[in-house]
């Protein structure tokens, strides 16, 4: 019995201390940065995530303010870049962007969430 | 490398707990984040533990001095049914006594969340709390011979829906709880038990939330898992007693990494009945979901 406790014990520091990341993916910085003004348009809109995604169950788009999608349509995790998410833009005039992801972790957590980010003015 | 010891741990998880499909837990209503707050509950169901809770209470109104060590869990059943179960050892110091000490009383609860609404950051929980009698220290640490039925309410209300002209306060969120205390017996020992009235509200501002959905102002670790909060809560006798509504302020912060968090609050009473000087809490706070994401950390049903 004090073999099996033992052993748990050990695995049980196995798992917490040496696993790789498994967890909720955070948004950890973006480019354009979040809230962020820009003089000129950006061609692409990149996500840095605090965790590994799953490409099949993540994305993004862009949206003007009258709420029509900017973006090209083609969200994608890069290749060796397993915590990013890209999306490619059309040409934008000034104005003001909402980005909108969702992203699934590599452990399956799902997370979302929203920022803008300004062409020009200022 | 790298692959065979993210295989090697999956193995070493499946042996520790059984391999089941995944899961969603944590305080999520939309992007909107809650964390597990130290003083008033949490408004949604989660695999979560809080291992220790270290609290060194503000002197009593009566002068006893006060310590408290606990152990919280909380735990899916189906995702949207959960159940908690929490007790602690306690150190009593009497005015002119002499101390005792031992567990405190055995607390659970059964939970279902009630709505999670994504777009307003809203999320609402229902929960029936029992405080067990006879499962504490009774005669030297006053644990009650009786048991406490408190069924309640807790919510949350993130305030990202505030319009882009003050985007500044939407990382403010609140929390609350509203519930009643019935107990199965209305004296102990000559003492009346009364039914309380128990509210609390947890006031937060996320710099996670102002850093992800606001405005990237350029804080980087731990600074941006940082949620600065202001907790407060009060019990009011609703009859049998005629004393005092009693409750504590707790400001303080909570540091919210991937795989736990650490909470740190000032405890100061609200009111003379509630006692005097200070106190202080300090938590640590484990997300099972996240540590054990296939196995433990999810719903019982799915094992």
């Amino acid at each position: 019995m004090r073999r099996i406790v033992a052993a748990l014990g050990l695995g049980a520091t196995f798992v917490f201390a040496a696993c790789p990341a498994w967890a909720h993916a955070f948004l950890d910085h973006a480019s354009p940065a979040v809230g962020s003004s820009v003089p000129t348009a950006p061609a692409v809109v990149t996500l840095r995530f605090t965790q590994d995604l799953e490409p099949a169950f993540s994305g993004m788009s862009v949206t003007n303010p009258a709420g029509q999608r900017v973006d090209l349509g083609n969200a994608q995790v890069p290749q060796g870049q397993p915590a990013e998410l890209q999306v490619g833009l059309r040409p934008l005039p000034p104005g003001i962007y909402m980005v909108s992801w969702h992203v699934v972790s590599v452990d399956t957590h799902p997370t979302e969430g929203t920022f803008t980010f300004q062409v020009g003015g200022e | 490398m790298k692959r065979k010891l993210w295989r090697a741990c999956v193995y070493a998880a499946a042996f520790i707990f059984p391999v089941t499909p995944a899961a969603l837990a944590h305080g999520f209503a939309g992007q909107r984040f809650f964390p597990a707050t130290l003083l008033t509950d949490d408004p949604f169901v989660a695999d979560e533990m809080s291992l220790p809770t270290i609290a060194r209470n503000p002197t009593g109104a009566d002068g006893a001095q006060e310590a408290d060590l606990d152990f919280d869990l909380s735990k899916r059943i189906t995702p949207d049914l959960g159940f908690t179960i929490g007790q602690g050892w306690h150190y009593l110091q009497p005015k002119g006594a002499g101390a005792a000490a031992g567990l405190s009383g055995l607390h659970t609860g059964l939970q279902y969340q009630l709505f999670v609404d994504p777009a307003h950051e809203a999320i609402g929980l229902a929960n029936l709390g029992v405080s067990w009698a006879h499962t504490g220290r009774v005669q030297g640490l006053g644990a009650p011979d009786f048991t406490t039925l408190s069924p309640g309410f807790d919510f949350g209300k993130g305030f990202g829906d505030l319009p882009s002209s003050v985007s500044y306060l939407r990382p403010f969120a609140v929390t609350g709880n509203l519930s009643a205390d019935f107990p199965t017996k209305t004296e102990s020992a000559g003492n009346a038990n009364p039914n309380n009235f128990n509210y609390g509200f947890a006031f937060e501002y996320s710099l996670p939330y102002l850093q992800c959905c606001v405005k990237d102002i350029g804080l980087r670790q731990p600074f941006n898992q940082l949620i600065p909060l202001v907790e407060v809560a009060f019990s009011t006798p609703l009859n049998r007693v005629s004393s005092q509504t009693v409750g504590t302020i707790q400001p303080g912060i909570i540091w919210s990494g991937q795989y736990m968090q650490i909470g740190a609050e000032a405890i100061i009473p609200a009111n003379r009945q509630s006692g005097h000087g200070f106190g202080g809490i300090l938590q640590f706070h484990f997300y099972l979901d996240d540590l054990f994401p296939n196995s433990f950390g999810k719903p019982i049903v799915e094992w």
